[in-house]
């Protein structure tokens, strides 16, 4: 009875002391948020005969406008990328044509990674999308994360559920299982090492799994990145996907 | 003696029209059902082989693992140079490298935006190589709906039903979105210069066939392919020969642990044909052999009736003097001679039947119309040289079984009642 009533008073309180997981995913947000941002990254695509890896520069403005050129190796340099809200376009140099994509493409592998064009459309705005109940505490590494699950509030969203290890300290998801609407555990997010720009604690080195495909992960490496700087507003066009 | 019998079964009718006629109404079936099954089976097997298995298949092993995937980052490599090897050790056989791929098939308007849109499967194969036999394989002259064949590089041909869909045809230019062996983004441009429709429901939904050097260029899989296809000359697939095939070429590569090295599988180890062909052969004759069956309970029963409707005959035939033995030869004979007729005329019937269905076939589109299976919407009979044949086994046995267990009966008479029995 005794029990009964200890677990009675668990239910919906945060575990341990700190904020609740609303405010925990606020936080987040407000980590990752920024008026517009610039930056170039590696992402390493490990194959099953040989990795690769790809060099692209990307202007992102608030969480619906997005412009990303790929520089190397030759084979993707001058692909480009355009995603205004819901919408996505990808412009190849060698058929020199601007294609849409939608539908059952959204689903597939940018450039062979483990990343579909699905989870490159998805906002940051983890609040917005999901509900979150704190379930725990668990250390990644060092760091001691408090253990978030969180369900979609809207049914067409790529995934129903996740469960993040969020570094209490400074509010960053360090380990990320993203699950179906089946509870089939999809893809895994980890991030490896982080890196402070100016108050803002940033993912450095991050590895994405698919876990339906065998293979080693994608690894995904910001090399610069800078912070509300100026974007003209011509460059989300599909113009400039030509240029 | 045979004069004396074919007489009495041509004069008294009422004596050999029931037996003639159901020797004949089985023996026609069983012919017809034998074309039928070995029709539908030959197609089988021929629309697997040439659409999707060869009669042997080679591939990397990680390859054929995850085959309909389409997996073609694990796709064979140094393909020349295993071609000329294949050459060398198989001359009695043909090589033809497939690559087959998903992607998805962009219109632009006017001003160069998606226009429509669908997702392809395709499949490039030799089109462009004047050595090349893909074309009877694929059987593409007859396939072709609207326009022409590739004569050039970067053309194209379309299933009819995708370009109907897509509401495009021939001289359209699309842009094929794909992804190379490696992953990269592909984008090439292509021009449609043909329809086509195969007949099977699987490639008629969606399919694209596209130059093995154009798409190897496009997904950078130059001296690559996925699927390697092997036909033996004659294009005839025997079961045997393909396991002599497939076990001399691995046997070569069987202290290889590469797991992208190169594995061949024959036909009957592919897409479950292996129960198909076991299947076919125990399915005829056990057509035949039920056949057989009915037939010769039919027949003993008519036997019996018979021997009672010539009670009187076969006493006085008796009484005269005729052995027993030498009467129940007799009639072994008659019903042999009634027998063989009764197939001949049978298998003329079936053979008629057959062959009006091996030209004219069975369409069962309707019916395929969801089927991922590689099979000819319109099913033909096959008529073989066994089906010439195959009706004269349960035509004759019957017949014979029928009059010999029934004809005990003669044995069971007894001589000194036999003036009583006939009132003399």
């Amino acid at each position: 009875m005794i029990m009964f009533i200890v677990l009675l008073c668990q239910a919906g309180l945060p575990v341990g002391d700190g904020p609740d997981a609303e405010e925990i995913l606020t936080r987040i947000d407000k980590n990752f948020h920024a008026e517009n941002r610039v930056f170039t990254s590696r992402m390493i695509v490990h194959g099953r005969r040989a990795s690769r890896t790809i060099v692209s520069k990307s202007w992102i403005s608030g969480e619906d406008q997005s412009f990303s050129e790929y520089l190397s190796p030759p084979r993707e340099k001058g692909i480009k990328m355009l995603k205004l809200a819901d919408r996505l376009w990808t412009y190849s140099p060698s058929s020199d044509r601007v294609i849409r994509i939608s539908g059952h493409l959204l689903r597939q592998s940018v450039m062979g990674s483990d990343l579909s064009y699905e989870d490159m459309m998805e906002t940051d705005e983890l609040a917005v999308n999901y509900t979150a109940e704190v379930t725990g505490e668990e250390k990644v590494g060092d760091r001691l994360c408090w253990v978030l699950t969180l369900n979609a509030r809207k049914a067409d969203l790529a995934y129903h559920q996740r469960t993040i290890r969020v570094d209490k300290e400074r509010y960053i998801p360090l380990l990320e299982e993203r699950f179906a609407k089946s509870g089939k555990l999809l893809k895994t997010t980890e991030i490896k090492e982080v890196m402070r720009v100016g108050q803002r604690w940033v993912p450095k080195h991050m590895v994405f799994r698919d876990v339906l495909k065998k293979g080693k992960g994608t690894e995904f490496i910001l090399d610069e990145i800078a912070y509300d700087v100026a974007i003209p507003e011509h460059l989300f066009s599909k113009a400039s996907l030509r240029k | 003696m045979l004069r004396f019998l074919l007489k009495g079964i041509l004069r008294d009718r009422s004596r050999s029209m029931f037996p003639l006629l159901v020797v004949v109404a089985g023996v026609s079936l069983t012919v017809v059902l034998h074309a039928w099954i070995n029709g539908v089976m030959h197609d089988i097997i021929r629309s697997s082989a040439n659409f999707q298995t060869g009669h042997v298949k080679i591939m990397t092993r990680e390859y054929a693992d995850l085959s309909d995937q389409f997996p073609n980052d694990l796709a064979l490599l140094g393909l020349a140079d295993l071609q000329r090897e294949l050459a060398r050790d198989f001359p009695h056989m043909f090589f033809t490298p497939r690559i087959l791929f998903g992607g998805l098939l962009d219109v632009p308007d006017e001003a160069g935006e998606t226009l429509v849109q669908g997702p392809v499967f395709g499949m490039a194969v030799s089109l462009l190589d004047p050595n090349s036999r893909e074309r009877d394989l694929l059987n593409l002259d007859e396939a072709l709906v609207q326009g022409r064949l590739p004569r050039n590089p970067s053309e194209i041909l379309l299933s009819e039903e995708m370009a109907q869909k897509m509401n495009i045809g021939p001289g359209t230019v699309a842009t094929l979105l794909g992804s190379t062996m490696h992953g990269s983004t592909a984008a090439v441009n292509f021009k449609v210069v043909g329809t086509l429709r195969f007949g099977v429901s699987a490639l008629d939904r969606g399919a694209l066939l596209a130059d093995l050097s154009d798409i190897q260029k496009a997904l950078d899989m130059e001296d690559a392919a996925g699927e390697l296809l092997g036909f033996f000359s004659d294009d005839f697939f025997q079961v045997e020969q393909a396991a002599a095939v497939v076990t001399a070429f691995n046997a070569s590569r069987a202290q290889s642990n590469d797991p992208f090295g190169p594995e061949m599988i024959s036909l009957r180890d592919q897409n479950g044909l292996a129960d198909i062909l076991d299947m076919s052969g125990a399915v005829i004759y056990g057509i035949a052999m039920v056949f057989l069956f009915m037939m010769f309970i039919v027949l003993w029963n008519a036997g019996l009736m018979s021997a009672l409707r010539r009670y009187g005959e076969i006493g006085v035939r008796l009484a005269i003097g005729e052995t027993k033995g030498h009467l129940y030869r007799a009639m072994l004979l008659e019903s042999l001679i009634l027998g063989l007729i009764g197939s001949a005329i049978g298998t003329l019937l079936g053979l008629t039947f057959a062959y009006y269905l091996q030209i004219k076939g069975l369409n069962v589109g309707d019916v395929m119309k969801d089927s991922s299976m590689v099979v000819s919407t319109v099913l033909r009979a096959r008529v073989s040289p066994l089906t010439y044949c195959i009706g004269f086994l349960p035509g004759t046995l019957a017949t014979f079984l029928g009059t010999a267990t029934a004809g005990i009966g003669i044995y069971k008479r007894q001589t000194s009642q036999l003036f009583k029995e006939l009132e003399v």
